[in-house]
C-alpha cells in the first residue's frame, strides 16, 4: 500500500544499528515531503534492558525533544505511554512508524554449495542481497574433510542456511550429500532453542526429493527455485524472498524486544510495514539510483561492526553486496588494526604517536563502542583507520563482484583480444560514474572536506568521478520508508539526504614528483578560470556549489590517462558539489605514498591543507 | 532529556543474582528446587553427541550407492566397535571365496546410511559435559532436562574487558591504592588458589608471576593490549573473550592502558576481602554484549530474593559521571548543567553535550556519549 501526504504528513523512521539507534522525522512541510529532524541513543539490545524498544523510546524522546524546541510548542508527542500514538491528531503522534534493523549481529547466515566458485558463490550473493552475513560457505569441493565440515555447522549456529548445488537436471549425489552432512550436524539457530532451524534450499530441482528426505524432519525446510537453474543463468530472487520472509517470521522474533518492535512499526491504517534488514534498505536505494540515473554506483555504509559495499555495474545494473563482518570502526576497530597491520593505518596521520598509546585508544573503543572523539588529534586518528577499512572492504568487494564464474564464455574476437576471462571483477573504477559515502564516520566528519579526503584515500576513484554522501545516515530510513511511500522516500532523498560533495578527477598511471602531469583549465560558472599544469603528486580543490558545472579541459603528460578509452586530453562538464572539484595528481596503479616518513608526514599535511580537511594547526 | 549516553557497569554491595546455568544440549539435572548449592557443585549434566564420521560404504567396497543395501550388515542406530563389520560382498560364485569386507574405521554407533550418495555416517561415543553452580547459591527453579536458576544475594562489580573462563576463589588485595600496578614482589605462594586485586595496572611479567604461583584470577583497572598479544600469542580483533586457555582468569574493570581502578570497586573488593569470590572474563562486546563479573556471594535469607526491576539510570543535574573517553579518562565528575543545543567540540564535531565539575571545582564540557551514569 502506497500513501502520500494526504495520509502522511509526520512519519518516524529509526534504524536500530549494532551500536546506536537513529531515528528521524519526515514532515509534509510547505507543499513537500522533508527530512526535519534526527535524534539517537544508543541500542538497547544487551542486558540488563534486553530490549531493543527501549532504545527506540529514548531516540525518539530526543526527536520529540528537538521538535518541541525546533517549532517552539510545548505540546509537540509522538508517543504516550511509551507506544507510538498513530495516525496523528494535531501535535500528538505520528501517521507512522518504520525501522530496518542490523541490532543483534543482523541477520547471520550459512550458505552451502556444490562447487565453491560457482553455486557457493551464487549462495553467498544470495544471502548478501538479501542483507546478511555469510558466516561461512561451505562447499563439497571447498578441501575440508567432511567431519570438519560437520563440526564447523554445528558450531556456527547461523539465524538460517541457505542451500545450493547442482544444475537443474544434473547430478544429485553431491547436493544430497552436503544434505546428509547438515542432518548429521544437527545445527542449532542462534537465538531460541524453541524453533527449528530454517534452511532453504535453493539448488537442483531433482533432487527436491531426497533433500526433504534427508532434511524434511530435522529442520524448517523451505524449498524454493534453484539459484542457478543453469550454469550460465543466476536467479537470485526467490531465494532473497525467501530469506527476507524468514528473516521476519523466526529471527527477528527471537531478538530481544523485537516482537514488540515488529507491531509498533505500522502505516496510517495500523497494517505492518516489516523490519528490513539495514542492508536490504540501503541496497534498494543504491540501485535505484543507477537505475534512475542510468549510471555505475559504488556505495558504502560504513558501521560500528561491519561495512557494506554495493555496487551496480554494466550496462545491466549488476548488484553485488558484500558485507565485511568485522571491518567497522567501534565494536570491530580492533580487527581493523589486525587486518590492516599498524603501519598502514600510520600512513594515513600527519603527525607522531606513541605505538603503545594509539593501540590502547583503538582497544578502549572497541569496548566502549559508543564514545566519540572529542580531541582533535583522536579525530585524525579515526578517519586514518576508517581510510584502512574502507580499502579492506573494497578490496574483499572487488574480488567477490565478478562475472559468473565455471562457465563457457562464447567470445567475439574484440573480447578475446580484451582477455576478459569468466570470474574477473565487473568493478571498473575507471567506468565508475558516482561513489556514495554513509555511515557515521562519512557522514557525521565535523567538515565534508574529511568525508572527500577518506572517500578518494580509500577508494582510489580514477579518471572521473563524482563524490557523494548521505547526509546524515538515512538511506536504511528512506530505503523501509519507500515500502508505504516512494513519493516522500524519493523526495527526502533528492532534497535532505544525497549531498553532492563534488568531482574527482585522478589521471591513472605512475609519473615523477614534480614533473608536469596534469593541464586543466576549469571555466567556473562565476566568469573565472582556474588553469594550472599540476605536478605529479599534488592535490587542488577548486570551489565549485552544488548544481553548478564547470566546463574543463583536461590533458596529461607522460603516459598518463583520463578514461576507459585511455584519453590524454579531455574537454567535458565537471560537477560541483558541497566541497568541489578535486585534482588528484598523485597517481594510480600505483598510487605511493613516500616511503619515508618524514617525507610521508609532510606530503599528508600539504594535501590536507589544499583539502582543508582539518584545522591549521594541526597541520604546521 | 534524552538518554544519549551509557549506561554504566554495575558496581554494588549488595544485589540480587538470578544466573541460569544451562546445559549446551538436554541432559540430567542433578540438584532439586530449594536445594543450597556451593559454586564448585555439579548442578547438571549431559553427553554430547560424539564427532561425526563420514565414511563412503559404497566406494571402498566397490558398488554403485544403490546397491549397498544388498552388501550392508548394518543399521541405523547399532553400536559399532573397530571389529564391527559394515558390510560384505557375497564374494565369487556366492560362496564367500575373495569376500570383502569392511570394518567399521572407529567405536560408536550409526547415525545414517545414503543409497543416494552411498555414505554413511558413523558417530563417535559421546562425551560427558558438566554445569557446575559457578555461585554460591539457592536453586530457585528447575528447568527440566536443561539446567537451573540459582539465585543468591551479592556484592557485583561488572567489568569492562576480560580473558579466561569461570573460576573461584578467596578475594585477595594486593594493591593498597586504586593507582598502585600490580607488585611482583607481594605474589608468592601465599596467593595460589586467591583472587588477587591489582589496582591500575597489571604488566605482563606480574601476570606470568601470578599464574606461576598459581593464582587463579586477577582483578586490574587497565592492562596493556601489547601484554595481551604475548599472553594470547596473537592480536585481539573483535572483543569476544573468555575460552582463552591461558591458566589464569583477567578482569579489567576500567580499560586499557593504565587506568586508576575505580574508588568505588577498590573501596569495595578491598571490604569483601578473604571472601569466597566467583569470577569470569566472558566478554562479547557485539550482539548480546556480555562483560566479565567479579561476584561476592553474601549470607541472605529466601525471602529476601526478590530482584528490583532494572531501570536506565538517569542523566540529570547532581548525576555523577564517569568520563569514559579522552581528555579525562576514568575521571568523576559532578554534571552541572545539561544544555539541549548541540555544541561544537575541539575536534569539531557537533554533539550533544554535559557540563560537570570535577571534585576541586574545575569545571569541563563533555561529549555525552563520553560519560558513563555512576549509580549511587
Amino acid at each position: 500500500m502506497q500513501y502520500d501526504e494526504k495520509r502522511l504528513t509526520r512519519i518516524v523512521a529509526t534504524d536500530c544499528g549494532s551500536t546506536t539507534t537513529k531515528a528521524i522525522l519526515i514532515e509534509w512541510i510547505d507543499g513537500e515531503f522533508r527530512q526535519t529532524i534526527r535524534g539517537e541513543a544508543p541500542t538497547t539490545v544487551e542486558a540488563p534492558l534486553n530490549d531493543v524498544t527501549k532504545g527506540v523510546i529514548n531516540a525518539t524522546q530526543e526527536l520529540e525533544e528537538l521538535a518541541r524546541l525546533k517549532y517552539h510548542n510545548p505540546n509537540i508527542k509522538f508517543m504516550e505511554n511509551g507506544e507510538f500514538v498513530i495516525p496523528r491528531k494535531g501535535d500528538v503522534g505520528v501517521d507512522a512508524y518504520v525501522s530496518t534493523s542490523s541490532a543483534g549481529g543482523g541477520l547471520q547466515m550459512m550458505v552451502t554449495g556444490v562447487v565453491a566458485s560457482m553455486t557457493g558463490e551464487s549462495a553467498e550473493r544470495a544471502a548478501l542481497g538479501a542483507g546478511a552475513i555469510v558466516m561461512d560457505l561451505i562447499a563439497s569441493n571447498d578441501k575440508r574433510m567432511n567431519h570438519e565440515k560437520i563440526e564447523r555447522i554445528r558450531e556456527l549456529r547461523p539465524d538460517m542456511i541457505l542451500m545450493a548445488g547442482g544444475e537443474d537436471g544434473g547430478t544429485v549425489k553431491h547436493v544430497v550429500e552436503m544434505a546428509e552432512l547438515v542432518a548429521s550436524a544437527d545445527p542449532k539457530p542462534r537465538l531460541g532453542s524453541g524453533y527449528k532451524l530454517p534452511v532453504i534450499y535453493a539448488g537442483n530441482k531433482d533432487a527436491r526429493e531426497e533433500i526433504i528426505k534427508t532434511l524434511g524432519e530435522k529442520v524448517d525446510l523451505i524449498i524454493t527455485d534453484n539459484i542457478r537453474p543453469k550454469l550460465e543463468i543466476e536467479n537470485l530472487l526467490p531465494a532473497r524472498e525467501k530469506i527476507h520472509n524468514l528473516f521476519m517470521e523466526h529471527v527477528m522474533k527471537q531478538a530481544p524486544g523485537y516482537n514488540k518492535l515488529m507491531e509498533w512499526t505500522v502505516g496510517p491504517e495500523h497494517e505492518q510495514v516489516p523490519i528490513m534488514p539495514t542492508p536490504a534498505a540501503v541496497g534498494n536505494i543504491m540501485q535505484a539510483i543507477a537505475k534512475e540515473e542510468n549510471i555505475e554506483v559504488v556505495g558504502v555504509d560504513i558501521g560500528g561492526a561491519t561495512t557494506d559495499i554495493f555496487s551496480v555495474f554494466t550496462k545491466d545494473f549488476i548488484f553485488n553486496r558484500t558485507v565485511s563482518a568485522n571491518l567497522g570502526l567501534s565494536y570491530s576497530i580492533s580487527n581493523v588494526l589486525a587486518s590492516a597491520g599498524l603501519e598502514n593505518i600510520m600512513r594515513w596521520v600527519p603527525f607522531d604517536i606513541n605505538e603503545s598509546e594509539l593501540r590502547n585508544m583503538i582497544k578502549n573503543k572497541m569496548i566502549r563502542p559508543t564514545t566519540i572523539p572529542s580531541l582533535l588529534e583522536e579525530l585524525v586518528l579515526e578517519q586514518a583507520i576508517a581510510k584502512e577499512a574502507l580499502r579492506l572492504a573494497f578490496e574483499q568487494h572487488k574480488s567477490f563482484a565478478s562475472s559468473l564464474k565455471g562457465m563457457q564464455k562464447q567470445r567475439d574476437i574484440s573480447e578475446a583480444f580484451s582477455q576478459s576471462v569468466s570470474g574477473e571483477t565487473i568493478v571498473n573504477m575507471m567506468t565508475l560514474d558516482l561513489l556514495v559515502g554513509s555511515g557515521g564516520v562519512l557522514s557525521h566528519a565535523p567538515r565534508r572536506n574529511q568525508t572527500v579526503m577518506m572517500l578518494i584515500d580509500a577508494f582510489l576513484p580514477e579518471g572521473i568521478t563524482r563524490l557523494s554522501v548521505d547526509s546524515i545516515f538515512m538511506m536504511p530510513h528512506l530505503g523501509v520508508l519507500s515500502e508505504i511511500s516512494t513519493k516522500a522516500a524519493t523526495e527526502v532523498f533528492r532534497k535532505d539526504c544525497m549531498i553532492y560533495l563534488g568531482t574527482c578527477v585522478a589521471p591513472v598511471g605512475k609519473g615523477k614528483i614534480g614533473k608536469p602531469a596534469l593541464y586543466a583549465k576549469l571555466e567556473l560558472p562565476d566568469g573565472s578560470v582556474f588553469e594550472e599544469d599540476i605536478p605529479f603528486g599534488e592535490m587542488r580543490l577548486i570551489p565549485c556549489e552544488i548544481g553548478q558545472v564547470a566546463k574543463a579541459t583536461l590533458k596529461t603528460h607522460s603516459g598518463l590517462i583520463l578514461d576507459a578509452d585511455r584519453k590524454k586530453e579531455l574537454t567535458v562538464d565537471l560537477h560541483g558539489g558541497k566541497v568541489g572539484i578535486v585534482l588528484d595528481t598523485r597517481g594510480r596503479k600505483p598510487f605511493v605514498l613516500p616511503a619515508d616518513k618524514n617525507e610521508r608526514i609532510s606530503a599528508l599535511k600539504k594535501w590536507m591543507k589544499v583539502l582543508n580537511a582539518y584545522p591549521e594547526h594541526i597541520l604546521s | 532529556m534524552g538518554q544519549a549516553y551509557s549506561a554504566g557497569l554495575t558496581v554494588t554491595d549488595n544485589t540480587i543474582l538470578r544466573k541460569e546455568r544451562i546445559l549446551p544440549l538436554k541432559g540430567q539435572v542433578l540438584v532439586k528446587k530449594g536445594d543450597k548449592v556451593k559454586a564448585e557443585d555439579v548442578v547438571a549434566e549431559t553427553l554430547l553427541p560424539g564427532k561425526v564420521i563420514p565414511f563412503n560404504l559404497a566406494n571402498k567396497l566397490g558398488v554403485t550407492p544403490q546397491q549397498l543395501v544388498n552388501y550392508i550388515k548394518i543399521k541405523p542406530g547399532d553400536k559399532i566397535t573397530q571389529k564391527t563389520v559394515l558390510a560384505e560382498t557375497k564374494g565369487l560364485f556366492g560362496l564367500g571365496i575373495m569376500k570383502t569386507e569392511i570394518l567399521s574405521p572407529i567405536e560408536g554407533e550409526v547415525e545414517n546410511i545414503s543409497s543416494v550418495t552411498g555414505q554413511i555416517l558413523l558417530r563417535e561415543p559421546r562425551i560427558p559435559v558438566q554445569v557446575k553452580a559457578f555461585i554460591d547459591g539457592l536453586v530457585t527453579d528447575v528447568i527440566e532436562e536443561e539446567g537451573v536458576i540459582i539465585e543468591n544475594k551479592s556484592a557485583y562489580i561488572q567489568g569492562i574487558f576480560g580473558l579466561g573462563g569461570e573460576t573461584f576463589g578467596e578475594l585477595k588485595m594486593i594493591a593498597e591504592s586504586p593507582d598502585d600496578e600490580l607488585d611482583v614482589a607481594k605474589i608468592d605462594a601465599s596467593c595460589a588458589g586467591k583472587i588477587i586485586v591489582a589496582g591500575a595496572f597489571a604488566p605482563y611479567h606480574a601476570i606470568d608471576i601470578a599464574r606461576k604461583n598459581g593464582v587463579k584470577a586477577i582483578i586490574t583497572g587497565g592492562i596493556d593490549d601489547q601484554d595481551i598479544k604475548k599472553l594470547l600469542g596473537y592480536d585481539i580483533g573483535v572483543a569476544i573473550t573468555g575460552h582463552e586457555n591461558i591458566g589464569i582468569t583477567i578482569v579489567c574493570t576500567e580499560g586499557f592502558g593504565r587506568i586508576n581502578m575505580a574508588q568505588k570497586t577498590f573501596n569495595l573488593l578491598k571490604h569483601f576481602e578473604g571472601y569466597k569470590t566467583s569470577i569470569h572474563g566472558r566478554t562479547q562486546i557485539r550482539a548480546g554484549v556480555i562483560r566479565p563479573e567479579i561476584i561476592i556471594p553474601l549470607q541472605f535469607e529466601e525471602q529476601e530474593l526478590v530482584a528490583k526491576e532494572v531501570s536506565m539510570p538517569i542523566l540529570e543535574i547532581g548525576t555523577v559521571i564517569r568520563i569514559i573517553r579522552q581528555p579525562h579518562f576514568g575521571h568523576i565528575a559532578k554534571v552541572t548543567a545539561l544544555p539541549e543545543e548541540l555544541t561544537k567540540v575541539e575536534s569539531e564535531t557537533l554533539v550533544r553535550v554535559l557540563e560537570a565539575e570535577f571534585e576541586n571545582g574545575t569545571k569541563i564540557i563533555v561529549p555525552r556519549a563520553n560519560v558513563e551514569v555512576i549509580e549511587s
